[in-house]
């Protein structure tokens, strides 16, 4: 038996519909059996929270008077550059940028307090943010210098746009030298002495949609906390990546790119992260509905961290000289017991991904669907697959001549 | 028997007294230092676990307020913001004593003031800086 997307909407549309999260899910599932468990259950929401390097805004914040191209010349907000590079008043804030005068790994480990990641937070908060321009002044754009408070209610368009978001699967992160190392994995103690992971595991998006049926262009989704929509795949999208029996990959592969209105977002959900010895990030909250169209992709719903497997990683060598390598494999439901064993010695783990908060934009993404606020979309084109070939590749360097 | 963690900061004339001893001699008191260092200009931190009977603990830390230490609880020093805090968790294995820890059920992050020893590991490794000193 199989539904499709409008009966689903139908249903919601009448109050009908039975919405659980993917932690709900597994419980239904291991009691019910998947084929009863998709005739019962219409609507899977996900969820995740966890430090996103690849996010940002672009902002059009209006021309002034006499006009001025931004285009082309520097730009900052709250003293972090923007990118400029667009037309005369479009400009771009990745999370990453840092103030021009901020110290970096100098003093190791850099502290980064700032960037980014915290503009675009305080910016969604309603707060003004100074930006300060100079550009080098044309005849249709003769002014050269531009000092002013900025506001989101004030500009034309706030958008946030994150070329990568929502990593299905990733690394386990330890530390084989006798120094500590500071990586966006956070602060990794000498000879094993954490293991630090990012995934919200058996809640993660694309965890619950392993093969990508229902996740696709087009997707409606919990975006930093308002709504936001799948744009194509992520960069390093990696669909060809290892997978078990279950078709969960085992190493990082799917990605997203995801866009919406920053206008209708919440700051509490687009969090500016200062990662110690490495840098500014933010953040992101995502939740992604999955409809429940037959019995496959209700068992692929249910799946739970004892059946997710992740590789632990040698930051010290092997990641930073770009060698794959695997220590060994460990469960989502390993790390979260806080320890794993390897080379026989107790390892205690951390999370950098919130799980709590990841349960709370599933529980928010079903209540949305169960007010009717919100409804699921058909994805105009589906994500690419394991059959698509597609790999993420290295830069093949080539020497200057 | 009861255990207190205390700071007690030390002014440049006391630096050289062995007043901890007489903690132990004089108050029957069992310590165990969790952080001690000496400033450039001489004067002294020390973060103490304090472990005997009750009276003797407030005996013994009446002592040290009277010869001119400085005494705090040490829970006054480490706070967290739980604003900011995102529960994500990763302060849990920076954290040397196991006053940051996952509750299994709700897996939000416990903050145990009692035993912070405010070696201050957590603050600029905590991603949204959720943890703040408080002096």
């Amino acid at each position: 038996m199989s539904k499709t997307i409008h009966e689903i909407n139908t249903k919601i549309k009448k109050g009908e519909a039975v919405v659980l999260t993917a932690e709900e899910m597994i419980d239904v599932v291991a009691s019910k059996g998947s084929k009863q468990a998709a005739r019962e259950v219409d609507v899977v929401t996900t969820g995740t929270f966890g430090p996103m390097c690849s996010s940002g805004i672009y902002v059009n914040v209006g021309h002034t008077k006499p006009t001025m191209k931004l285009g082309g010349g520097k730009t900052t907000l709250n003293d972090v550059p923007v990118h400029t590079g667009l037309a005369a008043v479009d400009i771009y804030l990745g999370c990453t940028s840092l103030p021009d005068d901020d110290p970096r790994n100098k003093v190791y480990p850099g502290k980064f307090p700032y960037g980014g990641g915290h503009v675009i937070e305080k910016f969604v908060s309603g707060k003004d943010i100074k930006l300060v321009g100079t550009s080098y002044g044309t005849d249709c754009y003769p002014r050269r210098k531009l000092e002013t408070w900025i506001n989101i209610q004030d500009v034309n368009e706030a958008v946030l746009f994150n070329p990568r978001n929502a990593y299905q699967n990733y690394n386990v992160a330890v530390n084989l030298s006798d120094e500590n190392i500071y990586t966006y994995m956070g602060v990794l103690k000498p000879n094993l002495g954490n293991a630090n992971y990012c995934s919200a595991g058996q809640l993660s998006p694309l965890l619950n949609d392993p093969l990508y049926k229902t996740i696709g262009i087009g997707t409606k989704i919990f975006l930093g906390g308002g709504i936001g929509y799948i744009v194509w795949q992520g960069t390093q999208h990696n669909p060809s990546a290892k997978r078990k029996g279950n078709q969960v990959p085992c190493v990082p592969a799917g990605t997203l790119a995801v866009i919406g209105d920053l206008k209708q977002m919440k700051p509490e959900w687009l969090v500016g992260t200062s990662m110690l010895g490495y840098g500014v990030t933010l953040t992101v909250g995502i939740g992604i509905p999955i409809p429940i169209l037959n019995e496959e992709i209700a068992q692929f719903t249910a799946v739970k961290d004892e059946d997710i497997f992740a590789q632990v990683v040698d930051y010290s060598e092997s990641y930073p000289q770009g060698i794959p390598a695997s220590l060994a494999e460990v469960t989502y439901a390993q790390l979260k017991s806080g320890k794993i064993t390897l080379q026989g010695k107790e390892v205690p783990t951390a999370s950098l991904s919130s799980y709590p908060k990841a349960v709370e934009i599933a529980e928010d993404l079903k209540k949305w669907i169960q007010e009717k606020r919100s409804f699921l979309t058909e994805s105009a084109v589906p994500l690419p697959g394991p059959e698509s070939g597609l790999t993420c590749k290295s830069l093949k360097e080539k020497t200057l001549t | 028997m009861i255990s207190k963690r205390i700071v007690l900061r030390f002014p440049p004339r006391l630096v050289e007294q062995p007043i901890i001893s007489r903690l132990v001699k004089e108050y029957n008191l069992e310590f165990n230092i969790l952080k001690a260092y000496v400033t450039p200009k001489e004067e002294g931190l020390l973060v103490l676990e304090l472990m005997g009977e009750e009276e003797d603990c407030e005996k013994g830390i009446d002592y040290l307020s009277k010869i001119g230490l400085n005494i705090q609880p040490i829970s006054q020093d480490v706070v967290r913001n739980e604003e900011k805090c995102t529960h994500c968790g990763v302060c849990v294995t920076v954290c040397p004593v196991g006053a940051l820890v996952v509750d299994p059920k709700t897996r939000k992050i416990l903050f145990h003031n009692d035993k912070c020893i405010v070696c201050e590991l957590c603050v600029p490794a905590c991603p949204p800086r959720a943890m703040e000193i408080h002096f």
